[in-house]
């Protein structure tokens, strides 16, 4: 049984979602999707101690022995990244039985959570899996069932932004698609570790710099680099609110981990960084979106627009931190990854509480909200501080470690653009406070209660990770760094 | 380079070409994903080119050790990826469907006119 855990924690929702389009009945779909999430992370926190324990986890799926089978590949990265998007998966499960019985049709919510299900096997899928066209075709599972759930919103122009991912997203897994065909064709092998033991002979071939160029640009679309952001504010503002908060806290950021896989475990830092110009031109890019993501995001009416705007900002620092190029920049990077993920969880599940009770979530429509929903506001603004990167949460714990980053690596301007970023933040953090806050409700509008707590208590786990991981900065950092050594070679 | 065997690759560019134009320059939602289709289409060219062997046969086990046979991997990874395809194409030709339910239009100017005064 445990030596066959990285397969349970694949199978095991990938066999559930099936059964939910069987079981028909609401409510049973959803406690057997909160059992196998509940199973898979505690799956992800035993795979965990195990790498930790052990060393790296193989499994030769089915018996066949890697290269030639497809090889699960558990370390130190991804045993995390399992917990991760297992941990995020339990909470806003628990945040979105309310919120999605709100705003999905009542019929089609069974096969809701089948696509949920889906989307969830396919991140676990692509994190844990150690051959490359199997990235891909998890990586199709989680987005084929991404564009579903978004399709499934009452809004009619969640649709529209349903196809426009689509197309985008099709074109990103497609350039994937190419990249791992010209390695294929340079090698005769799928296999990532296989790959990075044959590929150091051949750097010279032109065949694959295409090849890495192709897969930069198609992981680049899928975790909405800028400038190939654009599908991604509509179909957050649009989708319902828990997927919102489920895929913007998970799926760009497996995105953030397939391309660190390929740049480190299968091209090798030496060529990634060495031989193409990555470090550079990822870095320009980071900073321009770190900028222009602010900035679009302070001029937003729809925060939950506005928050997705801040995403493509929060992704600017992750990448900023891989563009370092050193092990620590690398952890940095890292380190933001996870938190970011907690922080736009909680402000986007503070943004579904509202979008419950208001049926929006546009500024002018939430003026005065704090009197009538003060713990919802209250869990905003906790979100918010953390965003901005306030010490105590865990924003600032890795915009800290990212500053430090860059000056041992000898940047003394990324610091300022980090801190220009940080205050563009407190301006669209502080619109919404101040609507909230200060602005009389509209005289037209019925005053609205509280959440109810079913939204409220997932909520505040939420907000209460962040203060802990703030608190205890250290613990995770640590086990980033560790995580971080390992993945570019350096243990 | 030898321009001429290699043909097919210059086949598998015109066609990924072809198809990335369709999707960026056309307004019409389902010629769009035509346009995807052709794309993808491109790309199952280029995998299935890379397993062919001068010479190989298809590959199924003969007793004439001298037997070359064609790479038969990339092919399977294809009909992955065609399965792939056509649920893209599926996934997206309902959400066309939706959209013309929704808006009574797949032109997407006509689609953005309607929701500007939202």
């Amino acid at each position: 049984m445990i030596a066959h855990l990285p397969a349970l924690q694949i199978v095991l929702p990938l066999i559930a979602a099936p059964l939910c389009v069987l079981l028909r009945t609401t409510r049973l779909v959803w406690l057997l999707a909160f059992a196998v999430t509940v199973a898979s992370f505690g799956i992800a926190v035993e795979l965990y101690s195990q790498v930790l324990q052990y060393g790296v986890i193989s499994y030769a799926m089915g018996g066949w022995a890697p290269p030639i089978g497809i090889e699960y590949r558990v370390d130190q990265f991804n045993a995390l990244m399992l917990i991760l998007i297992t941990a995020v998966a339990t909470v806003v499960l628990l945040f979105a039985r309310t919120s999605v019985a709100k705003e999905v049709d009542q019929r089609r919510q069974p096969l809701f959570w089948a696509a949920w299900l889906l989307c969830f096997t396919g991140l676990l899928g692509i994190v844990i899996t150690g051959d490359a066209f199997n990235v891909f075709v998890f990586l199709e599972v989680s987005s084929l069932s991404t564009y579903a759930l978004i399709a499934c919103a009452r809004d009619r122009r969640a649709i529209t932004s349903a196809y426009q991912y689509l197309i985008m997203g099709t074109i990103g897994a497609t350039f994937i698609l190419i990249g791992i065909g010209l390695l294929y064709m340079l090698t005769g092998t799928l296999n990532m570790a296989d790959l990075a033991a044959r590929l150091p002979g051949v750097t010279e071939s032109r065949t694959l710099k295409t090849a890495f160029v192709f897969i930069v640009v198609g992981c680049s679309l899928k975790l909405a680099l800028f400038p190939l952001h654009l599908w991604m504010p509509n179909a957050y503002a649009y989708a319902p609110s828990a997927v919102t908060a489920f895929i913007a806290a998970t799926a760009t950021k497996v995105a953030i981990y397939v391309m660190l896989r390929f740049f480190f475990t299968i091209f090798g830092a030496d060529f990634s960084f060495g031989a193409m110009p990555l470090g550079q031109v990822l870095m320009v890019l980071s900073v321009i979106a770190m900028f222009s993501g602010s900035l679009v995001a302070i001029y937003e009416q729809n925060v939950k627009r506005m928050l997705a705007y801040s995403s493509v900002a929060q992704i600017g620092y992750i990448t900023l931190g891989i563009s370092l190029a050193t092990t620590t920049g690398l952890a940095a990077g890292m380190l933001h990854l996870f938190n970011h993920a907690m922080i736009k969880a909680a402000l986007f599940m503070a943004m579904g509480a509202v979008v419950y009770r208001l049926g929006s979530c546009r500024l002018d429509q939430m003026a005065g909200l704090a009197k009538q929903m003060p713990w919802t506001m209250a869990a905003f603004v906790a979100g918010g501080l953390s965003l901005i990167g306030v010490p105590l949460t865990t924003g600032f714990v890795s915009k800290w470690y990212l500053v430090n980053a860059a000056f041992d690596a000898g940047w003394t301007i990324i610091p300022v653009a980090i801190l220009g970023s940080s205050l563009l933040a407190v301006i669209y953090i502080w619109k919404v406070v101040e609507t909230a806050y200060m602005r009389l409700p509209p005289a037209d509008q019925k005053p609205v209660q509280e959440a109810p707590l079913a939204l409220l208590i997932p909520l505040w786990i939420m907000v209460a990770a962040n203060f802990f991981f703030g608190i205890q900065g250290n613990l995770l950092w640590q086990s980033v760094l560790q995580a971080a050594r390992q993945l570019s070679g350096e243990i | 380079m030898n321009w001429v065997t290699h043909y097919n690759y210059w086949i598998v560019i015109l066609l990924m070409m072809l198809g990335f134009y369709t999707i960026i320059a056309r307004g019409n939602l389902v010629k769009k994903i035509i346009g995807l289709n052709i794309f993808q289409t491109s790309v199952f060219v280029l995998f299935i080119s890379m397993g062919k062997i001068p010479g190989g046969v298809a590959p199924i086990l003969r007793d004439d050790p001298t037997t070359i046979y064609s790479n038969p991997l990339p092919h399977v990874l294809i009909l992955t990826a065609i399965v792939v395809g056509v649920a893209t194409t599926a996934l997206g030709l309902a959400l066309v469907v939706r959209i013309n339910e929704a808006y009574g239009t797949i032109e997407e100017d006509e689609i953005h006119e309607q929701d500007r005064f939202f």
